[in-house]
């Protein structure tokens, strides 16, 4: 199904991503293959593709110290700190894991700009300069012009504003980066076509190509930076990964000037499914990680509070260069209580004084602002 | 011995430039003073002025502040950062950056000249970052640059002097002080730079990357010492090929 307003622009990428993916036999590789990429300088994707694979989880300890060396090349000891803001939990898609989706039933709610500006001055308080803003997918509900105003009010508070939310055109997101938003997430949950079929039953959300192109939409638009990424247990981790890292290594190549980061979520509960599990294990999530980090070495990599604190803690300085800090996951809650229920169950509700405090003890350094916003 | 490095009528003693981007904030004190430098980098993207963690705060008022315009894909992007950092009281020399390539982080060599005009017209001291290319070396100085600041390997490699054969053109040719900026990765390097002639060299991610950063530091303050005593001294001749003959080969002509 079609669904309107969806513009389509002429790329190559899609393709040769889908065609990488497929040809991929992560069970072709040996613990010598591993041992020869991780001898080497600069990795291309037939590289990315050894490190994805089942052989190279035994060599996690190697990968670990090649990744931390590039991540002090490359971004010092800086960790940058940021909250996610949600400002609406409607949703017109009917996604199989997601707490949000339309057939669950969880209490609803969206921020008015009055109580959008509470919860900024709530999070500014704490120290933050960078937010990220989400919404639920409904452009009926959360309209352009919603998130637009909820940019624009943004900007008085912060100096680096992102977003995610759904998909949209080129002027759209024009008009957002006009707005004060200079960094766009969208995560394409799986590159596998058949299983992107399945879980996104109805809704915008299951054009699956129209999500692909949202990063070189953005880009055209003049946003800074996109940030690519997988729901990790959704489908063949290792494939999916490997996917969403030649889509960003391709897009960076076609955009050099784009700032590229990752994500790397998994599976969580949520409200009304208390049982999910991600099937993909943490050693093998730090793999996933590192190979990230080892493929492009210049990337943002960011980790969610989905996971545990200890791993958070452990997987800044090696790999990660952004944490989240203070976080909801729920419509509001930063001022006072939360309006609508949470996208998913958190496993690091740490303040930003504490995540302060345990980068610091890591002899790294807390970043609050690494952006300077010359429109 | 009276050898002061000179940028645009100002004196320093020191000709070893420290980058600050990638060292924990609490450390940058004791950096400063074993390396005993006087000129440190300021990311004015890292200046969190309203908040916690500003760099400014931790860089002693005694050294001079080299703000850079890191983020700036176009002249006219390096321009307001420029005209920002003066705002924010960070003096008038300007570091300027113009990258527009993410993954490789190379200077953009014609962008960098046309901000550099701009800069200068305004009346700052500009340090441009550059590719090591004659040409374009040429028309920073008549932008109006007060140095040059090549690379001598990627930012961040610590791959040493790959440019060199370049930057000695560049030393030869160009009036300016001639600073190597990025990819020295160890006080050896730093050294084999300045032997040569180069004015001056900065170092971040050695220092930052190294096992001990305090020691480290200091390391590099004697390499630069000893490779600008070695360029005053004038280098002996290195022979390529057997030995020197001891007796003349000329004694056999007559006029």
């Amino acid at each position: 199904m079609e669904y309107t307003k969806m513009e389509h622009i002429d790329s190559e990428i899609m393709e040769k991503v889908l065609d990488l993916t497929n040809a991929y036999d992560y069970n072709s590789y040996t613990g010598k293959d591993v041992l020869n990429v991780l001898n080497k300088d600069y990795l291309n994707i037939s590289d990315f593709a050894v490190l994805l694979s089942p052989p190279a989880s035994e060599f996690l300890n190697e990968m670990a110290l090649k990744a931390k060396y590039e991540t002090r090349k490359h971004f010092g000891s800086s960790v940058c700190l940021f909250t996610p803001l949600y400002i609406s939990n409607y949703c017109e898609n009917h996604c199989t894991y997601c707490g949000f989706n339309c057939r669950n039933k969880i209490k609803r709610a969206k921020l008015t700009f009055e109580e959008i500006e509470q919860e900024y001055k709530s999070i500014a308080k704490t120290g933050l300069e960078e937010i990220l803003i989400l919404t639920g997918e409904s452009r009926i509900k959360s309209d352009v012009e919603y998130i637009g105003e909820a940019v624009k009010l943004a900007s008085k508070y912060f100096s680096t504003i992102g977003i995610e939310i759904y998909p949209l055109n080129t002027e759209e997101y024009e008009y957002l980066h006009k707005s004060g938003a200079d960094f766009v997430s969208v995560y394409q949950e799986t590159y596998n076509t058949n299983k992107y079929k399945q879980v996104h039953k109805n809704g915008p959300k299951s054009v699956f190509n129209y999500r692909f192109y949202a990063q070189e939409r953005a880009l055209k638009a003049g946003m800074r930076g996109v940030s690519f990424g997988v729901l990790l247990g959704l489908d063949d981790f290792r494939k999916d990964v490997f996917a969403s890292g030649i889509h960003a290594h391709l897009t960076q190549q076609k955009y050099p000037h784009a700032e590229i980061s990752f994500s790397t979520p998994r599976l969580r509960p949520y409200v009304n499914e208390n049982n999910v599990i991600s099937g993909v294990r943490e050693s093998q999530l730090f793999q996933v990680m590192l190979a990230y980090r080892l493929f492009m070495p210049f990337a943002g990599l960011t980790i969610s509070t989905r996971e545990r604190s200890g791993f958070r803690d452990n997987v800044i300085g090696t790999c990660v260069t952004k944490i989240s800090a203070g976080v909801k996951t729920s419509v509001g809650g930063h001022n006072e209580k939360e309006k609508g229920d949470a996208q998913f169950e958190i496993a690091d509700p740490r303040s930003v004084g504490e995540i302060v405090k345990s980068i610091e003890k890591r002899g790294l350094q807390p970043v609050f602002t690494d952006y300077i916003r010359v429109i | 011995m009276d050898d002061k490095l000179i940028i645009a009528g100002r004196e320093f003693n020191s000709r070893f430039i420290l980058g600050s981007g990638k060292f924990s904030l609490n450390l940058i004190n004791s950096v400063i003073k074993n390396a005993d430098v006087e000129m440190i980098t300021l990311a004015l993207r890292r200046a969190n002025t309203n908040g916690a963690g500003n760099i400014l705060d931790f860089i002693p008022k005694n050294i001079t502040l080299l703000p850079n315009t890191s983020g700036a894909r176009t002249a006219a992007e390096a321009v307001r950062i420029a005209r920002l950092a003066r705002e924010l009281g960070c003096g008038d020399f300007i570091k300027l950056e113009v990258i527009n390539d993410s993954k490789y982080l190379m200077p953009d060599n014609f962008e960098t000249i046309k901000a550099t005009e701009i800069l200068a017209n305004e009346g700052f001291i500009v340090m441009p970052y550059m590719y090591p290319d004659l040409i374009a070396a040429r028309q920073l100085a008549n932008a109006g640059a007060a140095t040059i600041m090549p690379l001598g390997a990627p930012i961040g490699s610590n791959k040493g002097l790959l440019t060199f054969e370049f930057i000695k053109i560049l030393v030869d040719e160009i009036s300016l002080p001639v600073i190597v900026d990025a990819g020295i990765g160890a006080p050896s390097q730093a050294c084999q730079a300045m032997q040569s002639g180069v004015a001056a060299v900065m170092a971040n991610t050695a220092i930052a990357t190294s096992g001990n950063i305090a020691l480290m530091a200091k390391s590099f303050k004697l390499a630069v010492e000893a490779g600008r005593l070695a360029y005053l001294s004038g280098l002996g001749r290195v022979l390529d090929y057997k030995a020197e003959a001891s007796s003349p080969l000329t004694d056999f002509l007559e006029d």
